[in-house]
């Protein structure tokens, strides 16, 4: 098992035929994940390049095909209407890459949209290492196995995966949930699926600077997950106030969002905190070790 | 994008937010002449972006045009000085000459984002006037929110709770439902993440106020409004967002630190992540800087050169794990950087990994340069150069 996303998932391509989403789908199909078909408004009918069917409308594509999930490359005016178009169509996870997607387009369409799983905006997608991957995660870093992985970035993820891999930690599914301040999938609704898969043993959280996610994911880790293995990381530890860095999620402002509260929110909870990446592994197999 | 006072209560007016009479201006002859030609009780009060602007004596009365000319002339002589929240200071371009109202009270009223509930909160308190964190520290209870569901959007009964439930003077409360749909109209109308009236003033003679604009917008939304992209041209970037924009990176990814180690790396996560294990080291970080997915060639040679010229590196840190960025792309722009650059030279120390690794370390490896392995051993490396 894994969380959102198997071997079984039937996946569509929301712009199928831009540049980057025609690249990144030759790399999830290259991956083995079940792509059936795209959608590119006005090249309905044509075959992508990878030899998939493309079609005008996400409401067509799911008639003929039967996909149920979609992955997002459309640009950022259109990266809402895209998940409207998905949520009326019946799928039910949309994963929207798009980087710099309005903040107002996404707090309403998250609120309307219910039913319908929404990872990112601004994520690098999700990936059930041997069975599927959606998004733009390079798939040679991650292996299988039974730690659980979510994180606010990219390549940091691959970083701390890439460790899990070379100590032999393989990975049920990793989810990146997106670097943006309003965001469809949080740390929370990512452990209630992890608390619920039999594969996930372990659970790996890299959060960074910035709202307050880490503390909701802290303060649910001791009401529901007491004697489940669970490590984290918050980056950004040095990030003066006030000012973004890179992510527009990632800001210290006055109280709030500081690495020092979402560090003690952890530990308050039992969760050991990795000082940097490199150390998960080895505190993860403290962890492993320690539980019943 | 912040807007200046000046900006945020140009859309105040637009969406029907009383706001007093005002007139911008970027010097003390355009002020005097304001004055001479409208006489009466004035304030002249520095544009600026930072906060602390009375502390600061950056606001001052006039009553006469030629005290509007003198006391125009003091405030933008020097620079708003550092506080805690901006420890650079801010230059002052221009003032705002605005009628100096009777307040009898002042109240706090704005809307932002909130990232828990995925909603707009609208926040009042009857505590006006003072930093709203100060507020919340001393007088946690006063502060009264509400959630507003982006479907239903703004309805009257909102501002009625909010009003009572901050106990705010009586004299608001038949004027505050109507400006907080106002204030609504416009956070939502205009893409804003953040809308302050603080303080909202109530006047001796009964009118409620917006004393002073905080507005910032949503960069991601710029597109929609033109006319926003002008006003942007008026406020004048950092030095570093500048830097980052002639580097053709994002204005939030390139930032200063003044320390002796100068980083690099691919994403926000990965670029705070070295940061970190750079300071776990020992070492004073010189710069933080993402240089986005899929960098070229091209981007990491002029990522370099903003390292190298306009920081205070003595040593630079390069730490890439490829995903869509590609090993040999990387090297190839550090390779170039060194051949074609007349910038100066300072010690590297690469890490490379990921995709096309291989081809990436054997570009490096014809030009003289064996990369580290880990992140950690960069750091170290980095440091104890910095060090020596």
């Amino acid at each position: 098992m894994s969380i959102f996303l198997d071997q079984n998932s039937n996946i569509i391509v929301q712009g199928i035929t831009g540049s980057e989403g025609s690249y990144h789908t030759a790399r999830m199909l290259a991956y083995g994940t079940h792509i059936v078909g795209g959608v590119t408004p006005g090249k309905g009918g044509q075959k992508s390049e990878h030899g998939l069917p493309v079609f005008d409308t996400v409401k067509e594509a799911v008639d003929v095909t039967g996909a149920t999930q979609t992955v997002i490359f459309v640009p950022p005016p259109f990266a809402a209407d895209a998940l409207y178009e998905a949520h009326e169509a019946g799928i039910s996870l949309a994963v929207c890459i798009t980087e710099g997607v309005p903040v107002h387009d996404v707090l309403k369409v998250v609120g309307a949209t219910s039913g319908m799983r929404i990872i990112g905006p601004n994520c690098p997608g999700l990936i059930s290492p041997g069975k599927a991957s959606v998004g733009i995660m390079p798939g040679h870093v991650f292996s299988q196995g039974d730690v659980g992985l979510i994180s606010r970035s990219g390549t940091l993820t691959y970083e701390v995966v890439d460790g899990l891999t070379r100590a032999g930690l393989g990975q049920s599914t990793c989810v990146g949930i997106g670097g943006d301040p309003i965001i469809g999938t949080t740390f929370v609704d990512c452990l209630r699926e992890f608390k619920n898969d039999p594969q996930t043993k372990a659970i790996v959280i890299c959060g960074e600077i910035g709202g307050s996610d880490e503390e909701d994911a802290a303060a649910w880790i001791g009401e529901h997950l007491a004697g489940t293995p669970v490590v984290a990381f918050v980056g950004g530890q040095n990030a003066p106030p006030g000012k973004s860095l890179g992510h527009a999620g990632a800001i210290v402002s006055g109280a709030f969002g500081t690495a020092k509260s979402k560090i003690e929110a952890f530990r308050a909870v039992g969760v050991p905190v990795a000082e940097r990446p490199s150390q998960i592994p080895s505190l993860l197999e403290k962890a492993l070790a320690a539980s019943p | 994008m912040n807007l200046m006072e000046y900006q945020g209560k140009e859309l105040f007016r637009r969406c029907g937010i009383a706001v007093p009479r005002s007139q911008h201006c970027t010097g003390p002859d355009e002020a005097a002449a304001f004055v001479a030609a409208n006489p009466g009780e004035w304030v002249v009060k520095a544009q600026v972006l930072m906060g602390g602007r009375g502390k600061a004596g950056k606001i001052k009365f006039a009553s006469s045009a030629e005290q509007a000319r003198s006391v125009t002339r003091e405030i933008m002589a020097t620079p708003m000085p550092p506080n805690r929240q901006n420890p650079d200071g801010e230059e002052i371009h221009s003032v705002l000459i605005e009628e100096r109202l009777p307040i009898a009270h002042e109240a706090y009223c704005a809307i932002t984002i909130d990232r828990t509930h995925k909603r707009p909160v609208m926040m009042v308190s009857g505590f006006g006037g003072m930093d709203i964190e100060e507020v919340s520290e001393h007088h946690p209870d006063s502060i009264a929110k509400h959630f507003i569901d982006t479907a239903a959007g703004y309805s009257p009964f909102i501002g009625r709770e909010l009003a009572f439930a901050s106990q705010l003077d009586v004299g608001y409360r038949k004027a505050f439902p109507a400006l907080a749909g106002a204030l609504y109209e416009l956070f939502f109308r205009y893409g804003a993440k953040l809308v302050e009236i603080n303080p909202l003033a109530l006047t001796s003679d009964g009118r409620v106020i917006a004393s002073d604009a905080k507005v910032e917008l949503d960069d991601d939304a710029l597109f929609r409004t033109p006319e926003f992209t002008e006003w942007q041209k008026a406020l004048p970037l950092d030095e570093d967002e500048t830097l980052a924009a002639q580097a053709g990176v994002g204005i939030r990814n390139f930032r200063r630190f003044g320390g002796t180690v100068g980083t690099m790396a691919n994403g926000a996560g990965l670029a705070m992540a070295t940061m970190d294990a750079v300071t776990n080291a020992g070492g004073r970080i010189a710069n933080f800087l993402d240089v986005g997915g899929g960098a070229n060639a091209e981007r990491v040679r002029n990522c370099y050169e903003l390292v190298v010229n306009h920081t205070s590196a003595k040593v630079f840190f390069i730490n890439i794990f490829g995903g869509i960025t590609r090993g040999d792309e990387v090297a190839r722009g550090i390779v170039t950087a060194l051949e074609e650059t007349r910038a100066r030279r300072v010690p590297l120390v690469i890490r490379l990994t990921g995709t096309n690794e291989e081809e990436g370390r054997a570009i490096l490896a014809a030009a003289g340069m064996t990369p580290v392995e880990t992140m950690d051993e960069g750091a170290t490396r980095a440091v104890e150069i910095a060090k020596a």
